[in-house]
């Protein structure tokens, strides 16, 4: 059993009580939530005649039906408008605080929350979405919940929950040329496996993951849960003490900061933290990775061949066999060259700022190919400002990139966007899954933004890195 | 079944219904665009849609289709079931199509805790296990299946197997305390306590003792 890690201590530090299950009663310190998953658990505390008892420590934002092109009320799609105008009346009845489009701080729950400092270290954190897991890249305690759970967490401020394993994964070394926080996910849940975090928390270290600013360390912490695990985190430290206070919360009251300081640097995990599994990875001999299947953990470095499905676990040959089927790829080729028809640059996974300025910067003076549908949803509005102001914009529309307003898209097809019969997309997103972007014939390969762009401007899977030694010359 | 106090659920019997494969993740469950709705009514219809209707609404193979399992109420599944979106409409289409308990080898544990929110069993057993489950129940469609949850077992035929709930799960159901809402309230003193036992959590936050 783990000892001394962030993850006891936090756990420690929000027990309310051990329920007559034997669960841990636990407290949570900021509850979010967004139109899909809460309105039926709304219902159920008025049928109970409960109300929202921790209104101030719950935020509410709309994200997954959003239309990024045209925001316009009523949404064109009536059942979106319907689960807006539900939010809308929840939020406003309980008093809880909600990032409309009108507010220009609406956007994915999963980057408005860091972006405004409303996620900190040491926190417990909640939301009815599995890639709340993010939030842990601050060395918060935060994952997904179902919605009888945020019925329980609306209702009395806590959740029941079990105690699970800490496993530490360590990524040494330097990440080579091209290569970012995405490919580094990929690897893990290669390696481990898409159920190997089932029971565990993670908690990533090492130089690799330290020397990553907090965007590359939430692209790492959202995809926990692609690995099986609920939660992931990175202990907090002085990237992660810049960015807050910089934002909102801290902004005018550097007293509250310097105070919080304290508690969050107690919350690290001690140098002699004790953990239930320890993995390691040489990052430096990570390489850009795709995916050429239907599961996240089906991923390869872009210079592999598609592996034989015989030398995979056992228990995973079978699914190997249907994804090939399914995305038409045979074992032994690479997936360089693998046509696409829809470039996507989106999602909680990796839609922001510095995302949008790497993608940038490779497209300038590039143009998507003419057989490429290819957009970029900015995470959040304020992403989206922030890159207009830098003129971001500019370079995607020139090269032919759809530039749209933020969003979850074409992550997962709740709005317009999606894909159609079975487009092949490049997408930046978080899972490739049979249906997931909409069209259940649709072929999704999972990759980092850069490796999008590439993607986009060659029409096919492109290692970016070759892509730049042809531009330079 | 989300309203009232929880019911005790020792054990859950009826006919069987396979779904074979792993990592079959929630969008396969019920895929995001049926989710665009504000109640979980009428989500039965909608499990597993895209493996059980083709582009135009014709029925494909898939064991929800078939005459044979329509009264099942005990999903037998393989490796990893669940996985993916923490949608508790995955569990509420299952329930809502008939779904009592569900037997696998594992499950992701988002989904099972959404499971057990429900009253709904996720109870394992070894691979090999799992696969004779499903091969007995394409045989024999009308054979019942008990799914003991207080002594850990699965009854089919002649046939008895050690199975595995997770003890909280096991104790929340035997002992019907699964609805944790209840329970979690009439700690509200204790909770508001810890509250302000956390640094980060303002005065303002907490609202006045009621």
């Amino acid at each position: 059993m783990s000892k001394g890690t962030l993850y006891d201590k936090v756990w420690d530090r929000h027990t309310v009580t051990t329920l007559p299950t034997g669960q841990t009663q636990l407290f949570v310190g900021l509850h979010l939530i967004h139109e899909v998953t809460s309105p039926q658990a709304f219902g159920m505390l008025e049928e109970r005649d409960l109300d929202v008892a921790y209104p101030k420590l719950t935020h509410a934002t709309v994200d997954h039906i959003v239309p990024t092109a045209d925001q316009s009320r009523p949404y064109g799609d009536d059942a979106a408008e319907t689960m807006m105008a539900e939010l809308e009346e929840n939020v406003r009845d309980s008093g809880i605080v909600f990032d409309d489009p009108n507010t220009g701080n609406q956007g994915i729950v999963h980057v408005i929350g860091p972006e405004q400092g409303i996620t900190q270290p040491g926190m417990t954190i909640v939301c009815g979405d599995s890639h709340t897991s993010t939030h842990g890249a601050f060395g918060a305690l935060a994952f997904g919940i179902g919605t009888s759970q945020i019925r329980d967490v609306l209702a009395t401020g806590t959740i029941a929950m079990e105690k699970q394993k800490v496993r530490k994964i360590e990524v040494t070394g330097e990440l080579g040329e091209g290569v970012t926080a995405k490919d580094i996910i990929l690897t893990i849940i290669r390696k481990l496996g898409t159920d190997g975090g089932v029971g565990y928390v993670y908690e990533y270290a090492g130089e690799a993951i330290e020397n990553l600013g907090m965007e590359g360390r939430m692209s790492i912490c959202n995809m926990s849960i692609e690995g099986g695990a609920r939660a992931g985190y990175v202990n907090p430290d002085e990237t992660t003490y810049e960015w807050l206070e910089e934002t909102d919360a801290f902004n005018d009251e550097p007293e509250r900061f310097a105070e919080l300081k304290e508690y969050w640097e107690s919350i690290r995990s001690d140098d002699d933290a004790e953990y239930d599994d320890v993995v390691t990875i040489d990052g430096s001999e990570i390489e850009p990775v795709v995916t050429w299947g239907t599961t996240p953990g089906q991923g390869i470095g872009i210079s592999e061949p598609i592996p034989e499905p015989e030398s995979l676990p056992a228990d995973k040959q079978e699914t190997a066999r249907g994804s090939m089927e399914h995305m038409r790829v045979e074992p032994g080729e690479s997936m360089e060259g693998y046509p696409i028809d829809v470039a996507f640059l989106g999602s909680c996974t990796n839609a922001r700022l510095p995302d949008l300025r790497a993608a940038a910067e490779l497209v300038e003076g590039r143009e998507v190919d003419p057989s490429v549908r290819a957009m970029v949803v900015p995470g959040s509005q304020r992403v989206k400002a922030a890159a207009e102001e830098e003129g971001l914009d500019e370079i995607f529309k020139e090269a032919g990139f759809d530039w749209r307003g933020a969003g979850c898209s074409m992550c997962l097809g709740m709005n317009e966007d999606q894909l159609e019969g079975d487009e092949a997309c490049a997408s930046s997103s978080n899972r490739n899954f049979v249906g997931r972007q909409g069209s259940k014939d649709g072929r999704t390969v999972l990759m980092s933004p850069i490796m999008v762009v590439a993607a986009a401007v060659t029409g096919e899977v492109t290692d970016v890195r070759d892509l730049e030694e042809v531009v330079t010359v | 079944m989300s309203d009232g106090p929880a019911e005790i659920v020792t054990s859950v019997s009826g006919t069987g219904v396979p779904v074979r494969g792993n990592d079959i993740d929630t969008d396969q469950v019920i895929p995001a665009r049926f989710m665009k709705v504000v109640t979980f009514e009428g989500l039965g219809e909608f499990a597993f849609f895209d493996l059980r209707f083709d582009d135009d609404d014709n029925e494909k193979d898939h064991p929800f289709n078939e005459p044979q399992f329509q009264a099942a109420n005990v999903l037998a599944v393989n490796n990893n079931f669940g996985c993916g979106s923490s949608r508790e409409h995955a569990p509420q289409a299952l329930m809502r199509w008939g779904i009592d308990a569900i037997v696998g080898e594992s499950f992701a544990e988002i989904f099972a805790g959404n499971c057990l929110a429900l009253g709904i069993p996720t109870v394992t057993v070894s691979p090999e296990e799992a696969q004779a489950l499903q091969d007995f129940i394409d045989e024999n469609p009308d054979a019942e299946i008990d799914v003991d949850v207080e002594n850990e077992t699965v009854t089919y035929g002649e046939t008895v197997v050690e199975a595995t709930a997770d003890d909280a799960q096991r104790k929340a159901l035997v002992e019907g305390v699964w609805d944790t809402t209840a329970l979690m309230k009439a700690n509200a003193e204790t909770v508001r306590e810890k509250a302000q036992s956390l640094p980060y959590v303002r005065d303002s936050e907490i609202p006045a003792d009621d």
